[in-house]
Order: C-alpha cells, then sequence, then structure tokens
C-alpha cells in the first residue's frame, strides 16, 4: 500500500516540472520566459525545503512515523528542482558564458549564497541511499544537518534577490525558521529526533 | 494573464505602415525646420528598431503604486481617473502655473517617439511613445538662474492606488533630473503610446520618458514638476542610496549590488533567444555623452 502511495507522491512531486512543460507547449510563458522559468524552480526548491524538513516534526506532532517514508525523496526532489534552477541561469540565460556567471557568484552575494547552497546539496543527494546511511553510521546524520544550513542559504538567496521588502520570501524565511525552532526542542526531549 | 481582446490592439501591419507613412512625411517637412536636425539624428538612430508587442508594454509594468507585481498594475489601475488632472508647475521659476493634461495635449503637439526602455531589473523593451520634449513645457515656465534641478512628483491617492496603502516606498513617488537633462530634446513628455491614449498602466495621463536612463527615473502620473537649486532626493534614493543614485544613466560598466547590467533580456523574444549586450547610455550616448563630460560615471552613477 505505501508502494503505491510512494508512487503517486513521486508522481505529484513533478507536477512543478509539468506546469513549465505545459506553459512551453501552449507558449504561455509571457514577456519574461526565461526569468519565469527560473523563479518558478528557485520557488519550488524552497517548497521542497520546507516539505522536508516537515516530515520529522509532523511524525512527533502525530505519532505516526509513516511520514519519515517520505523524507528522501522529498530531499530528492529539492535538489532535482535546484539543479533545474541553477541549470536555468547558467544555460537558458548566460547560455554557459562562464565569465559573467563567475563574476555574479563572486560579486552578488546572493547568487554567492544561492550557489553555495547548491553545492552542499550535492553531498547530501550523494549519500541518500540506504547503502551509504549504513557506510556512513553517525557521521550520516551530522553531514545531514546541513540542510539546515541549505534552508537557511535559501532564504537568505531569496530576500537578498528582492528588490523592495517583499512579502513571499519573508513567508518562506518564517516558515523555516519555525521549521527549524521545533527542532530545538526536538533535540532537548529526545536526542534520536534529528 | 489578463487577455487582451483583439480590437484593444493596433494589427501590426497597419501599425507599421502608419509609421512608414509619418516616417516618410516626418523626415522630409521637419528636416527644413531650423533647430530639428538633431532630432532627425537621434529618431534616425532608433527607427530601424522593432517596437515591443503592445500586449507586452501594457501588461508588464513597473507602477508600485498599484502593487509590485508586474501583472498588478494593468489588473488595478483600470478604473484610475486621469480626468481631470491639474499639473502645477512651480519652484525657481517666474511663471509658476496650474495646467490640465487636458490643456497640454491641445498646446503641444504630441508625436512618435519610439525608444529603447531599460529596466534597472535587466530586461528591454522599444516602445513606440507618443510625446515632445519636455523642454516646451519647462521654457513656458521661464526657470530662473536658481534653477539647478527638476523634480517630479507623481501622484498621491492610496484610495484609487492599493500599492500606496503600503511602505514600500515613501509616497509619492518622487524623481529628479538635472537642468541639462530635464532640457535636452530626448526627454520626453509622454502623452500617448502605439499611436494612442497612454494606458494608465503605463503612467496615464502625463509621465516622463529618459530614454537613456534606467526606467524608474521616468516618472508616472505626474502631478508637480518643481525646478528647485539643490539636488532631488528620489524615491529610489531614499529606499536605497547604494543601489540607486541621482543619475541612474544606463551604464554596461557599473552594476547594480544584484543584477549584472552588462547585458539584457529582450521582452517578448521567446525563450531560447540570447541575452544582447547592453550600451552605454541606452544607445544615445552620441546624444547625451556630452551631459557628463569629465565626470567620473562610476562616482555619480
Amino acid at each position: 500500500m505505501i508502494k503505491y502511495f510512494k508512487a503517486f507522491i513521486f508522481f505529484l512531486c513533478l507536477w512543478p516540472l509539468g506546469i513549465i512543460i505545459t506553459n512551453i507547449y501552449y507558449n504561455d510563458l509571457g514577456p519574461e520566459p526565461v526569468k519565469k522559468i527560473m523563479n518558478h524552480f528557485g520557488e519550488w526548491t524552497l517548497i521542497f525545503i520546507c516539505l522536508t524538513l516537515s516530515m520529522s516534526p509532523l511524525k512527533r506532532i502525530t505519532n505516526l512515523s509513516f511520514w519519515i517514508k517520505f523524507r528522501r525523496m522529498l530531499g530528492l526532489f529539492v535538489f532535482f528542482y535546484a539543479t533545474i534552477h541553477l541549470l536555468t541561469y547558467v544555460g537558458l540565460d548566460y547560455r554557459f558564458d562562464w565569465e559573467p556567471i563567475i563574476n555574479d557568484v563572486l560579486k552578488k552575494k546572493y547568487i554567492f549564497i544561492g550557489f553555495s547552497a547548491w553545492l552542499l546539496l550535492i553531498p547530501l543527494a550523494a549519500t541518500s541511499s540506504q547503502k551509504m546511511i549504513r557506510i556512513l553510521r553517525h557521521n550520516w546524520k551530522n553531514l545531514h544537518r546541513l540542510i539546515y544550513a541549505i534552508a537557511i542559504f535559501g532564504s537568505l538567496h531569496y530576500i537578498w534577490l528582492s528588490k523592495t521588502i517583499f512579502f513571499k520570501p519573508l513567508i518562506y524565511t518564517a516558515i523555516i525558521v519555525v521549521l527549524l525552532a521545533l527542532r530545538i526542542k526536538i533535540k532537548k526531549r529526545d536526542i534520536n529526533y534529528g | 494573464m489578463k487577455k487582451i481582446s483583439f480590437s484593444e490592439i493596433t494589427p501590426e501591419k497597419i501599425y507599421l505602415k502608419r509609421r512608414d507613412f509619418i516616417k516618410k512625411l516626418g523626415l522630409s517637412t521637419s528636416s527644413l525646420m531650423i533647430g530639428q536636425n538633431f532630432l532627425n539624428n537621434a529618431y534616425a538612430s532608433t527607427n530601424n528598431l522593432e517596437p515591443t508587442e503592445y500586449r507586452y508594454i501594457s501588461t508588464y509594468n513597473n507602477y508600485y503604486e498599484f502593487g509590485t507585481r508586474k501583472s498588478d498594475p494593468v489588473e488595478k489601475s483600470q478604473n484610475f481617473k486621469t480626468e481631470p488632472w491639474n499639473i502645477k508647475i512651480d519652484g525657481e521659476v517666474e511663471n509658476k502655473f496650474n495646467i490640465s493634461a487636458l490643456e497640454i495635449n491641445n498646446m503641444f503637439e504630441s508625436e512618435e517617439r519610439i525608444y529603447r526602455l531599460r529596466c534597472v531589473e535587466g530586461w528591454s523593451m522599444v516602445i513606440p511613445w507618443m510625446g515632445f520634449s519636455l523642454s516646451k513645457l519647462l521654457e513656458k515656465a521661464k526657470p530662473n538662474n536658481k534653477a539647478k534641478f527638476v523634480e517630479f512628483i507623481s501622484v498621491y491617492d492610496p484610495a484609487q492606488m492599493p500599492g500606496q496603502k503600503y511602505p514600500i516606498l515613501q509616497w509619492p513617488y518622487r524623481e529628479g533630473l538635472r537642468i541639462d537633462e530635464a532640457m535636452h530634446p530626448l526627454t520626453t513628455l509622454v502623452t500617448g503610446l502605439y499611436g494612442k491614449k497612454l494606458p494608465n498602466q503605463n503612467g496615464a495621463p502625463l509621465r516622463l520618458i529618459v530614454p537613456w536612463k534606467y526606467g524608474f527615473k521616468s516618472a508616472k502620473a505626474i502631478v508637480n514638476i518643481k525646478l528647485v537649486e539643490k539636488m532631488p532626493t528620489s524615491s529610489w534614493m531614499r529606499s536605497s542610496p547604494r543601489e540607486y543614485g541621482f543619475y541612474s544613466n544606463v551604464n554596461p560598466n557599473v552594476d547594480h549590488p544584484r543584477w549584472s547590467q552588462a547585458s539584457e533580456r529582450v521582452i517578448g523574444s521567446g525563450i531560447l533567444s540570447e541575452r544582447i549586450p547592453t550600451q552605454m547610455f541606452n544607445g544615445y550616448g552620441d546624444e547625451v555623452a556630452d551631459l557628463y563630460s569629465g565626470m567620473d560615471l562610476k562616482k555619480y552613477f
């Protein structure tokens, strides 16, 4: 049963990709299509970060271990959408023209922190398998706490790229702060919850 | 996105024909007029530009008085009242006066001016405005010798402009130019777009266009033009002085902290088209570079 449900969630997670494919098919991306695609995947990356971080608090609140079964998949979708987001910027927007890209990474703090967040995602994606969990043992948990830093980097990335004080980046930041704050309490009660 | 009915859009073929007609007519007659040579040159340098489609110019706007999303202005400005509309011209002038937008339309003949518009956010359009040189209006006020700068103040009406209920920027919106910039023939007071009345979302009834500066310098829905002695502080300078300077000339060599200004995305050019390099003074260097001779434009950005 859980297998089918997982498959269902997997296809649901592809929804943001489906939206863009449909938009491209109907030529419905508006006046600045590249920016729209980039923002779309950037925002979905943040949403998936929030979803991933929600699983262990949900487990605690509902007392159901069921939630944890989705954490890896959701985390891998974070990496998936972050990578498409980055590729849109590097490939579609700047045509792999490395000079302005390197310049941006070094000079613009929102790009620097966004790129750092993506780099930090790589070891997490690479060690997501059951096998790697066994190999890394305790270190696995420590390594995967990097997601907390990635979440903060992601929200800073959104805040710093905004032109004025905008509503949305602050909403995401608030959600992430709450999800991280829940963990501080969790740890005090039970060291096993990560 | 809000759908625009076909009847609202000038068919491109008719539009291009009309432009061609005006061009043939305009270039032969106005070139006889003294003092028009300069503008003809400016016109000639831009008349091979392909205007951005009307549906993009009229739906993709930064006009924070109506909200911060690009789609807010077209969605929330349709009931905005632009009649009656009075503009006050005062400050360091011999002849202060109030004039209505209607009187301005009758007093000054608008001509088509196709200019590039470069937004500080890194995108650009080519827009066929209707308008006339701001200098014509300013001359009527007779600026005195203390008039060193011109301040433009936009309308404040939070009941009609939902964005003004939030302190996104200091309201009313303020912008400024140095007097020689304001008197430059390229500096345009805009009354229309694509041969028609200016849509509300584009700054009706009267807005400024300074084609060699980033778009935000071109204040919309102006109610007061004030000639002043000291450099005015614009709304964007007040909000973030590090990011927005007084001059804000389009300059590919001076980056904004967030956006690279070396290149730009052309609006409406499709998903696979490349960025194009941004030009110094947005391509109007021949006309305006003299205004800044000897100035360090990295310092006075």
